[in-house]
């Protein structure tokens, strides 16, 4: 302790932007709380160690839920439990980052349970703290697998019993255990000399990592005055009297001196390899009847709907993949809804100049209705001087908007002259390619075998193209 | 301020103290105390009881606030008060060895 100024680290913002409300100067936690304690001690430690730039601070589910509003560093918000997991990728991902895991008892013992394990055991170069208060605090106070024998919280209102819930899981104990972490220790926050202790355990775990990429596990018990129902000088006294009498504090397990330190080695793929790997021949000159369409302003969001079977997520697929080959920005979203049979499957497809945000088309302005179910359910959807392209062979009624271009297509009855009604799909494809001259009909004819991967049916498919351009040329007077 | 005892300084931000006491109970020389005031959020804030501190920084990691105390280990670099435009009144300040020439105001640590 060197320092002449003990102050807020620079490593927390200095005003919660990102917090909700006018507070935005003290953190979410309660008085009184461990979080706040333990923030402190990590943001210092990163401040001392100068590697607030290349950290990455894992917020959980839990009270620390919102730990990103607090930590200038790189943060993830992950789910319930999965920490440790996307820890693990983040750290292989960027070997140099410093990566903590920031976990609550429910979060690490219960649903997280196997991901800590597993992570460990791995050795994988990240910090796991374990902030260790007994209860899940956030939701209420129930009881987790941390919870005392014959402890009250709300789920267990007559103590925790054995025989019904188990018994408290000593986290740090069962990870000492494993052959590959470097360091585990228990501390706890209950009087200053104990809160130096943990200081010193946590600095120690971050050096693990920093130094020797290994991996470092600090348990701390925490107070919970909320979720224990106690004043903050009873919570502290109580971890020091009650929890920790069940949870032993002290060094499980350090191996720091003699572990020699993980390999950060990635293993680089390139893009070539990857194509390789993929089977996907690597990308083939720019075909010239696709210039043509390069700097045309084009922002699509397609609703394509229809009878499952009908092609309706190959035909969104045609769209966004032929789209994507014109240099536009493309998604592909298939809608898997809790449909009956006879209901409606859908697909959502955006083609656009520019890049797109979410691949949901809630508005779209181009419908297409393959079966009468469909155009029911979507017609009003469709923005105002948008296109509704439905089945007419199909479907026996006229959309009812008068604010949008309606097509009638006999998709289904031009496949089946030409073979077979599982291509209307394509039908529609050339037509409304055609259309609204989004891209080159030429171009997709030759290149449909990219998307539709079975030879025999690529002939049938490009004919079904063709007969769909016939159908708009003649019946539009398009050129 | 005449106390010989006196090594350091504590400042309590008001605002965001919530009061919970974990620096009161914490000091080992006992000059921190809960005000009989609230703060704007209804808190019984700490405050310091103006000599007496030794700069331990035991109140410091104490407090689960990560703004609400700060702790200065020197007193003797504590000269003197200064108004600080920044807090509206009159406030302790110190030096910086990398900054010389400047003073910060102690309250809300920028230049006064």
């Amino acid at each position: 302790m060197s320092k002449e100024i003990l102050k807020k680290s620079e490593v927390f913002y200095e005003v919660y932007e990102r917090k909700p409300g006018a507070d935005k100067l003290t953190t979410t936690y309660c008085p009184g709380c461990g979080h706040g304690i333990i923030h402190k001690m990590i943001a210092e430690a990163l401040e001392d160690f100068g590697v607030q730039d290349r950290t990455i601070f894992i917020s959980p589910v839990g009270c620390s839920v919102f730990a990103y509003y607090y930590f200038h560093t790189g943060n993830v918000q992950v789910a319930h439990g999965r920490a440790p997991a996307v820890a693990t990728g983040l750290k292989r991902a960027n070997p140099d980052s410093i990566v903590i895991s920031y976990q609550g008892d429910g979060d690490l013992a219960a649903i997280g349970g196997l991901e800590i394990l597993h992570a460990a055991n791995r050795g994988e170069g990240f910090t796991v703290i374990f902030v260790n208060n007994a209860i899940y605090g956030m939701t209420g106070g129930q009881m987790a697998p941390t919870t005392l024998i014959g402890q009250t919280t709300m789920t267990t209102p007559r103590g925790r019993d054995p025989v019904n819930d188990g018994y408290p899981i000593r986290m740090s104990e069962i990870i000492a255990t494993l052959e590959a972490p470097v360091y585990v220790e228990r501390v706890m926050l209950s009087d200053s000399k104990e809160i130096m202790k943990a200081r010193a355990a946590i600095r120690k775990a971050l050096k693990v990592q920093i130094e020797k990429n290994g991996f470092a596990f600090v348990e701390i018990l925490s107070p919970c005055p909320s979720g224990w129902k106690m004043t903050p000088s009873q919570a502290k006294r109580w971890v020091a009297d009650v929890l920790s009498k069940y949870f032993p504090v002290g060094v499980k397990k350090d191996i720091s001196a003699e572990f020699e330190g993980r390999k950060k080695e990635v293993k680089k793929v390139s893009k070539e390899e990857i194509a390789k790997i993929l089977g996907i021949v690597e990308a083939e000159e720019v075909d010239k009847r696709v210039n043509k369409y390069v700097d045309k302003d084009v922002s699509e969001e397609i609703k394509v709907a229809g009878f499952g079977g009908q092609g309706v997520l190959s035909l969104g697929i045609t769209l966004a993949y032929m789209g994507m080959k014109h240099g536009y920005k493309v998604s592909w979203l298939p809608s898997y809804g809790p449909e009956m049979r006879g209901g409606t499957a859908n697909c959502h497809v955006k083609i656009s100049k520019g890049s797109i945000g979410s691949p949901v088309v809630s508005y779209p302005t181009l419908l297409i209705a393959m079966n009468r179910p469909s155009l029911d359910r979507f017609e009003n959807d469709v923005v105002s001087g948008g296109i509704i392209v439905y089945d007419n062979s199909l479907i026996d009624r006229e959309p009812v908007r008068s604010d949008v271009t309606v097509i009638p297509i006999p998709a289904t009855k031009i496949a089946d002259e030409i073979g077979s009604t599982k291509i209307a799909n394509m039908v529609v494809v050339g037509a409304i390619v055609k259309y609204l001259d989004l891209m080159s009909v030429e171009y997709i004819i030759d290149s449909i075998d990219q998307v539709i991967k079975s030879k025999k049916l690529a002939d049938m498919n490009r004919e079904a193209i063709r007969k769909g351009v016939e159908y708009m040329t003649t019946n539009y007077k398009l050129g | 301020m005449g106390d010989k005892k006196t090594k350091g300084h504590v400042v309590v931000n008001i605002e965001e103290c919530k009061g919970c006491g974990l620096c009161v109970e914490a000091c080992p020389v006992n000059v921190l105390y809960q005000s009989e005031k609230f703060n704007t959020r209804g808190y019984h804030y700490a405050q310091y009881k103006g000599d007496g501190c030794t700069g331990c920084g035991i109140c410091f990691y104490s407090c689960p606030e990560p703004g609400a105390i700060t702790v200065f280990k020197r007193w003797d670099k504590i000269t003197e008060k200064r108004f600080c435009k920044n807090c509206d009144g009159e406030r302790f300040v110190f030096t910086l060895e990398d900054k010389p020439g400047k003073y910060f105001c102690t309250a809300c640590l920028k230049e006064v």
